[in-house]
């Protein structure tokens, strides 16, 4: 089987769930890495020490900022040439649009956002949890190429081989586009809750500390952000010790203690890390949902009945502004930090 | 200015869904307004508020669906339509992009088509980028913010949004008409009225056929082959006690090391 794997970054910085992919291409037949940016020899050296066969290249000024018509046309017109089998996709906000609008041009189907993929004969078979995860159902996808999209940490990284290296084959980019991108506005560093191993999270809970004093010029609502940013930064240390990404409620949010790019749940991200720390949230079902597929989860909530304690295997009913600082310290002697 | 929000009817994310005899099952549980589309239905309102024109909200859906249109209706839309037929029963995401793309061009004239982000029941993300690509219009996607801006005289209405993306925001214009997904960002929805709600109650929603938007029915190239009811994990808490935060934390730390999540 040939497999296209596009590898998803943001001015280089790859989405890492793409490797993933890689390599269950790479178990199908050939992988051929499908890269598209301009100045791209890093990304180009990492795929093939991540096991790409080939790496296809479309290297263009214009392709430096996604544009998603741009991307899924050239997407579209390699495999209108190439004829893969299989083209697949990490699952993040910019390939599902990309997977949708090339699936539109080569009059295929989609397999979206998936748990696992097999080859059975030459069939593919798809899981993928459907209603928040309340149910799983298999689907297959009669159209050619069959486009799927896999879930971040569902599959196994490969191994990379930092021995690894060759050249990129050249591929034409489309950059025709209706939309133009004027700028950003970029948050301080990336977030990548999905792709992390551990995250810490806070809610609500954080911006409850009586004991700090914010600046007398903050009306009520400036003064509750103020103290949760303050809360927020006890989150960050446990997660610098534990080499995890911060994550946060939706409460957390609204109230403006943390950006959007943090919200795990229903209506943020579905992660899957192995070990998720719930600090300061009540556990509603809209937050259960995004941390199903975690492998341990723990929570520190000072109200005994939170809901929060029925999905976790440890949890402390304590105060978070005294447990978590200890918990961070605990961690820095015993790891060794 | 003629805004349509595009608006699924799902089971509330409280509902016990079961997979019985091969098919989703979730009860008694209420049937809503696909909570991601009512940034949609929100979006097309504050649209239509710095704008002035009209909100149509439209579904694809069996008929009990009114009631999610009703939904919109009542928190500020002026119109809706329901697609309702037989042939619609397996519908993947790119069919249902072909039927809404039959209905925008039947209601005619819009310049904005407003989408949610994704459904809560299959979950795809898919339709509204799928749709944007039937129409040949651009496709602004997870859209936080937004602002309509006049071409002048001898160039269409354009329109400059932030996208809401995992490195920040990125700021994006493009020309009317246009299909946007709308997330969270853009600001809590707002509630019915009870001047909506008896106006919602009122309406008249047409229902249109597949022959009324003069389009075959789609064949789906996405099908289920099972349905599946993941086991379900027992976890029993494990409540850590000590006389101090330190004591607590240091067995805590314990614990999870003995985990080897590490
Ligand atoms: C359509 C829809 C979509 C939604 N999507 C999401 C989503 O994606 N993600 C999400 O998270 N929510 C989502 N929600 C919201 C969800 O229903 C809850 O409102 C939200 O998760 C609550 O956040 P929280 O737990 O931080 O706040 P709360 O429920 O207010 O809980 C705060 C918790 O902090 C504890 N606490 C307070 N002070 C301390 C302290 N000092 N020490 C320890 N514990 C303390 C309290 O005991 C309490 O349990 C959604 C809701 C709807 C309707
Ligand atoms: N049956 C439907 N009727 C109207 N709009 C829909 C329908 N299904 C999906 N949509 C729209 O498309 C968005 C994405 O859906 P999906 O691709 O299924 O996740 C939803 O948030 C809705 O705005």
């Amino acid at each position: 089987m040939k497999t296209f794997v596009y590898i998803d970054h943001f001015k280089g910085e790859v989405q890492l769930a793409s490797w993933e992919a890689l390599g269950v291409a790479k178990s199908f037949g050939s992988a051929s890495a499908v890269i598209f940016g301009s100045g791209l020899d890093a990304l180009v050296k990492t795929a093939f020490e991540f096991g790409a066969d080939e790496v296809l290249v479309a290297d263009d000024p214009s392709l430096v900022d996604y544009r998603v018509e741009a991307f899924a046309s050239t997407i579209s017109a390699l495999a209108s040439s190439r004829t893969p089998d299989l083209i697949l996709f990490p699952t993040t906000a910019r390939t599902r649009e990309l997977a949708a609008m090339s699936a539109m041009d080569l009059n295929t189907g989609v397999l979206v956002d998936l748990t696992d993929l097999l080859l059975n004969g030459d069939k593919l078979v798809a899981t993928r949890p459907i209603y928040e995860g309340k149910l799983n159902e298999t689907v297959v996808c009669s159209g050619k190429p069959v486009i799927a999209t896999l879930r971040a940490r569902a599959f196994p990284r490969p191994a990379q081989d930092k021995s690894k290296s060759g050249t990129a084959t050249k591929v034409e980019a489309k950059t025709d586009s209706p939309a133009t991108v004027e700028g950003y506005e970029v948050a301080e560093a990336a977030v990548s809750v999905a792709d992390a191993g551990i995250i810490v999270s806070g809610g609500r809970g954080m911006s409850n500390n009586p004991s700090l004093t914010p600046p007398a010029s903050m009306d009520e609502k400036q003064a509750e952000a103020w103290r949760a940013q303050q809360g927020f930064k006890l989150i960050d240390e446990l997660a610098t010790v534990l080499g995890g990404a911060v994550g946060a409620s939706r409460a957390a949010v609204d109230g403006g203690y943390i950006p959007y790019a943090h919200q795990v749940g229903q209506t943020g991200k579905v992660v899957a890390p192995d070990l998720y720390i719930a600090c300061g949230i009540s556990g509603a079902i809209q937050h259960i949902v995004g941390i199903r597929s975690a492998k341990l989860v723990i929570a520190i909530n000072k109200d005994a009945e939170a809901p929060i304690f029925k999905v976790a295997r440890y949890g402390v009913v304590g105060d978070l502004f005294q447990i978590v600082p200890a918990l961070t310290a605990a961690f820095k002697k015993k790891l060794g930090k | 200015m003629k805004i349509i929000a595009c608006i699924k009817q799902v089971p509330d994310s409280e509902a016990k869904v079961k997979a019985e005899g091969g098919q989703v099952s979730w009860g008694e549980s209420p049937l809503v307004i696909n909570p991601f589309d009512e940034y949609a239905v929100e979006g097309a309102l504050q649209l239509k508020e710095a704008n002035s024109g009209t909100v149509t909200a439209l579904c694809i859906g069996p008929e009990s669906a009114k009631e999610a249109l009703k939904h919109a209706l009542a928190v500020g839309a002026d119109e809706a339509v329901l697609v309702s037929d037989a042939a619609l029963n397996a519908l993947d995401t790119q069919g249902a992009a072909r039927v809404l793309a039959a209905a925008i061009n039947k209601i005619g004239s819009a310049d904005i088509v407003t989408f949610g982000r994704q459904t809560l029941d299959d979950g795809s993300g898919l339709t509204a980028a799928q749709t944007a690509r039937v129409l040949g219009w651009p496709m602004l996607g997870l859209v936080g913010h937004m602002q309509v801006e006049d071409g002048g005289a001898s160039s269409p209405k354009g329109i400059k949004v932030h996208r809401v993306i995992e490195e920040g925001r990125q700021i994006v214009s493009a020309k009317l008409p246009a299909v946007l997904s709308i997330v969270q960002s853009i600001g809590e929805p707002r509630y019915p009225s009870f001047m909506g709600i008896r106006k919602a109650s009122k309406a008249n929603i047409p229902i249109w056929s597949l022959s009324d938007l003069g389009i075959p029915a789609p064949t789906a190239f996405v099908t289920r082959t099972e349905l599946i009811t993941p086991p379900s994990r027992e976890i029993v808490c494990e409540i850590i006690q000590g006389d101090s935060p330190e004591r607590i934390a240091e067995t805590l730390a314990d614990k999870i090391l003995a985990e080897k999540v590490l």
